[in-house]
């Protein structure tokens, strides 16, 4: 098997093997990304150089006996909302281009530790703001299962570069199901950490108290070896959890398996039904029913506020985020338009620089949520509007308690369709909303929660993602579960789900769009 | 434009003011309020940053534990309540020396709040009421390249970002009320006694000319006796205690000028300006800014430990108030007295002094005279003359052993004051010390008497009073090293 089809995991043991060197691996992955990331898009800024380097570093470590750690020497793509010293770090906005940030985030810190060659940058919505990839200042990113369909987002760059085989591993952020939504409609794996399991130092803020990074990969296992490179206390980060993490490789070994004996399964009632793909259902029921007869014990469970879930993101995400947002005003960095204000002689002053700099640089989901979020923090409003939903989140938190205390796990469908056509709904905010409806409340309350492939819809042939969800802290308990019910899929299928996926190259070149001949 | 001012007698008696200060204290913290950045003043512009203290994309805050327990020492000091749960919230704004354009800062949950401190002016105490005492971050200083010196003309604007950061703790008077005529006098002497309190805590440089220390005076008057509160100012760049006093009665006499005219007190930022001792009209501040607060989220809420805060609370320093009471009566000191010595700053001086074993009239003789001249000569503060406690009692002990007279000790302070060394040291190289040979002191005498026929006939017709010219004409051959009391008793003893 050629190296860029083969499992991080497996890899791994490959270069302990000494079968394949970093060098290798990390060529072969470049290459791929030569080979169709012009039909993709998946990337904003690759960077061959500092990868192969940092490879070759790794296969010196390797021949002196050293390793900095399992994952040492594999190769990963980073979403563009993490800054990384010395790479283009843009958050899919033009008000960012051309910044180079002087610091790692904690995240790549971490993976630069690991022994991990950054290949390069995944394309994103404008500062991680939809579910589609479709509001990257810099263009979409197209679907590996079909070019002519959106990947999900917000990181949608991530998740179809490890679906099209151009990289084993990314990083992705999580704030309202960024990763697991991609994960779901390319047929990857992603895994929102618990909040505060994961350093949100160097991640460029959407909503700082829903945002989280996590892993995106095409499998369990390798979601786990990534989490325990990257997660843990970081003194960084203030809300960064003290405690070790738990012993996830070891949960998603254990759980590969196949026995789900004595796990208590909750199907959360009001994630499902109205509003849900009758195919995405589907694969959804199959998945309770193969963990059924794994021995799960599964019950209903109901979490009445999810229904304002919605809502309630809505106005906390576009406060934080019209905050955070206010420093991109020319002064420092980035993007600077100066304006011609020729009246009375003068130039422009630095609000009019400001003014004009956020006018030009910012996309239209951005300003739209900015003056969302403005509205709701004005003064007269804020009690209707931002406190209203902390208590709603409140009310999130005492669900997932109470379900929790029926259940070990929560599943559910990870996003209510399969991937949709690019521009179907790029005009219709509150249609792209709805594809976060299902991973919300996870975000609004700090719970992990891991997406995995559950099947191909029969209405349209793409994929659809299960999501599993358990208490803060018990991230474990997410990819024990996800392995077994991975595994128990993959005997359904007889192998993964992605190797059902068209292959992006054929004779004669790059295969084109199913049903626009024009893509790609 | 000149403003329009009534006499101060006018105002007062026709309006009652309402007094409120707003205190900003850079703390002398290391490090800043919410990264590892150095707070040391006076380096090159923009060398003291990080990616957080520039609000970098990315970039998070850490709290500085330091600064909180300083802020929860200011607030127990000012008799506040700690909050037992606090957090921090964004305030929300643009400006360019702002790296985030929000500065986080407290709202509506400050980790202190609702205190007193009590207010000594010429003898009547005023309780000022205490709101809050609040965290923040300072920020960055803009220099504005320009004939106008402000940011509206300038033709660019430079901005350094070392301050961006710096731990600031904001303390904020509940409306004061009931000074009258001294409300200029009430502002200074709270600003005075709050920074003494500071120093006291250790906790700040309080140095208002390098801002590490900033006041904003906000007045209003009322119709006298009527009891209500009427439309504020805030006065900033208020950079000096004298400038406290003076911008308050500058505003009280402006305020009073429009109101008796009919008119109504714009609500605004004024600016005061030292040299030509006006306040100008700064922006507008109205209802209409709205900072949009909301808890930061990047910041877990902080809940200091009551044990911690009554440790804090056992380790304060004496509260100044009682510490001037204590010393007051321990000494014996006149009402007079003691505002004289708090009022020269030697109140720690005197102290160090009585300590070393020196009377306390004694030690306040000396440095409330003496050495207050000598001070007052050279245009320097007591503390800085060079001159130790510890020199003041070795110099007294030296006069109550009889081997230095007051005028001699004169001359030993000022060897003092040009470095000479110690008391024993200048005594001994000067050749200082009184003369006890009572041989040489008895030829002296008769020196003086042989001189002076007509004065010793004198003293012998009974004349005692006379004898003071004698002993003056001794003093003079002994180049005053010797003791003027013996001196009497031998000329006494040859002529009576």
């Amino acid at each position: 098997m050629s190296p860029e089809r083969r499992t991080a995991a497996a890899l791994a043991d490959a270069l302990a093997a000494g079968e394949a060197t970093s060098v290798e691996v990390t060529q072969a992955h470049l290459d791929r990304i030569d080979e169709v990331d012009g039909a993709l898009h998946a990337f904003l800024h690759v960077d061959a150089e500092g990868a192969l380097r940092d490879a070759a570093a790794s296969d010196a470590r390797r021949a002196a006996g050293e390793s900095w750690g399992p994952l040492d020497g594999i190769p990963i793509a980073v979403k563009d909302v993490m800054a990384t010293r010395g790479l283009p770090t843009t958050c899919g906005s033009r008000i960012l281009a051309g910044w180079v940030p002087p610091y790692d985030a904690t995240v790549v810190a971490r993976l630069r530790a690991g022994g991990l060659p950054i290949v390069g940058k995944t394309n994103m919505d404008e500062f991680a703001m939809g579910s589609s990839t479709e509001h990257s200042a810099w263009g979409p990113t197209h679907n590996p299962w079909d070019l002519a369909r959106i990947p999900g987002g917000s990181g949608g760059g991530s998740a179809a570069a490890v679906a099209s085989y151009e990289a084993p591993l990314a990083i992705g952020t999580d704030t309202g199901g960024s990763i697991r939504q991609p994960g779901a409609v390319t047929g990857t794996v992603g895994v929102k950490p618990t909040y505060g399991g994961v350093s949100r130092y160097g991640l460029v803020a959407l909503a700082n108290s829903l945002d989280q990074a996590g892993p995106v990969t095409r499998t369990v296992l390798d979601a786990a070896l990534l989490h325990e490179v990257i997660g843990g206390h970081d003194p960084l980060d203030s809300t960064s959890i003290e405690q070790p993490l738990p012993a996830l490789v070891e949960a998603a070994r254990r759980g590969a398996d196949g026995d789900l004996t004595g796990v208590r399964v909750g199907v959360v009632k009001e994630l499902g039904g109205e509003g849900y793909q009758a195919g995405v259902l589907a694969r959804f029921e199959e998945s309770v029913e193969l963990m059924t007869k794994a021995g799960a014990e599964v019950v209903e469970v109901s979490c009445p506020s999810f229904v304002h879930a919605l809502a309630t993101y809505y106005l906390i995400l576009p406060a934080e985020a019209s905050s955070n947002l206010a420093r991109f005003d020319a002064m420092r960095y980035g993007l600077r338009v100066t304006p011609d204000v020729a009246e009375n002689g003068a130039g422009p002053s630095a609000e009019d620089v400001m003014r004009a700099t956020r006018e030009a640089g910012f996309g239209d989901e951005v300003k739209r949520r900015i003056i969302l979020g403005t509205y709701a923090l004005s003064s007269g409003y804020y009690d209707a509007y931002y406190g209203q939903a902390q208590k709603v989140r409140t009310l999130v938190t005492r669900d997932f308690a109470a379900a929790f205390g029926h259940a070990d796990v929560l599943v559910s469908p990870t996003a209510p369709t399969t991937a949709f056509k690019i521009g179907e709904k790029v005009d219709d905010p509150l249609a792209m909303y709805l594809n976060d409806l299902a991973t919300i409340p996870a975000n609004l309350s700090g719970v992990p929660g891991i997406s995995i492939p559950s099947g191909l819809a029969d209405e349209d042939g793409l994929p659809a993602g299960v999501q599993i969800l358990a208490p803060a802290m018990a991230d474990d308990r997410v990819y024990r579960v996800g392995a077994a019910l991975e595994s128990l899929l993959a005997a359904e299928w007889g192998g993964a789900l992605l190797d059902q996926a068209p292959p992006l190259v054929e004779e004669g070149g790059l295969r084109r769009s199913r049903d626009h001949g024009g893509e790609g | 434009m000149t403003d329009t001012l009534l006499s101060y007698d006018d105002v007062l008696a026709q309006f009652d003011p309402a007094l409120g200060l707003e205190v900003h204290v850079e703390l002398n913290t290391a490090t800043k309020m919410f990264c590892g950045c150095s707070t040391t003043f006076g380096a090159d512009p923009n060398t003291q940053v990080c990616p957080t203290c520039l609000g970098l994309p990315g970039s998070l805050p850490v709290v500085n534990a330091k600064a909180v327990e300083s802020a929860i020492r200011i607030g127990l000091a000012l008799n506040c309540e700690i909050a037992e749960w606090c957090r921090f919230a964004r305030k929300n704004y643009f400006y360019p020396d702002m790296p985030k354009n929000f500065q986080t800062s407290q709202y509506d949950e400050p980790i202190a709040f609702n205190g007193w401190m009590d207010v000594e002016v010429e003898g009547t105490t005023y309780r000022v009421g205490i709101e809050r005492a609040h965290m923040e971050e300072d920020t960055g200083k803009s220099t504005h390249i320009g004939t106008t010196g402000r940011i509206h003309g300038a033709d660019y604007s430079l901005v350094d970002y070392n301050r961006a950061g710096i731990p600031l703790i904001e303390i904020v008077t509940k409306p004061v009320l009931g000074t009258g005529a001294k409300a200029p006098e009430v502002a200074r002497a709270y600003v005075g006694q709050l920074r003494a309190l500071l120093l006291g805590l250790g906790v700040s440089d309080v140095r208002m000319e390098q801002g590490s220390l900033r006041c904003d005076v906000n007045l209003s008057l009322a119709p006298r006796g009527s009891g209500t509160l009427g439309i504020r100012t805030e006065t900033k760049n208020v950079n000096s205690l004298r400038s406290v006093e003076r911008a308050t009665r500058y505003e009280m006499q402006r305020h009073a000028a429009i109101l008796a005219d009919g008119g109504k007190v714009l609500q605004e930022t004024r600016h005061w300006h030292e040299d030509t001792g006006v306040t100008t009209s700064g922006r507008e501040k109205s209802d209409a800014e709205d900072y949009r607060y909301f808890p930061e989220p990047d910041l877990v809420p902080m809940a200091p430990g009551r044990e911690w805060v009554e440790q804090l609370r056992a380790e304060l320093p004496e509260p100044p108030h009682e510490r001037r009471a204590r010393l007051q009566a321990e000494w014996g000191f006149s009402d007079l007295e003691m505002r004289d010595t708090v009022g020269a700053g030697a109140l720690g001086l005197v102290e160090e002094t009585i300590a070393a074993g020196t009377s306390p009239q004694t030690a306040r003789k000396w440095w409330l005279g003496e050495l207050a001249r000598r001070a007052n000569e050279s245009e320097t503060e007591l503390a800085d003359l060079g001159v130790t406690p510890g020199d003041v009692a070795r110099v007294q002990a030296l006069v109550d052993e009889g081997s230095l007279n007051d005028k001699l000790a004169r001359q030993v302070f000022d060897g003092l004051l040009d470095g000479e060394g110690t008391p024993d040291e200048i005594v001994a190289a000067r050749g200082l010390a009184i003369v006890s040979d009572e041989g040489a002191l008895s030829a002296a005498v008769d020196h003086a008497i042989a001189a002076n026929p007509e004065v010793a006939d004198k003293i012998r017709d009974g004349k005692v009073a006379a004898a003071g010219a004698l002993i003056g004409a001794v003093m003079k051959e002994m180049r005053g090293q010797a003791d003027a009391n013996r001196v009497r008793e031998l000329v006494l003893e040859r002529l009576t």
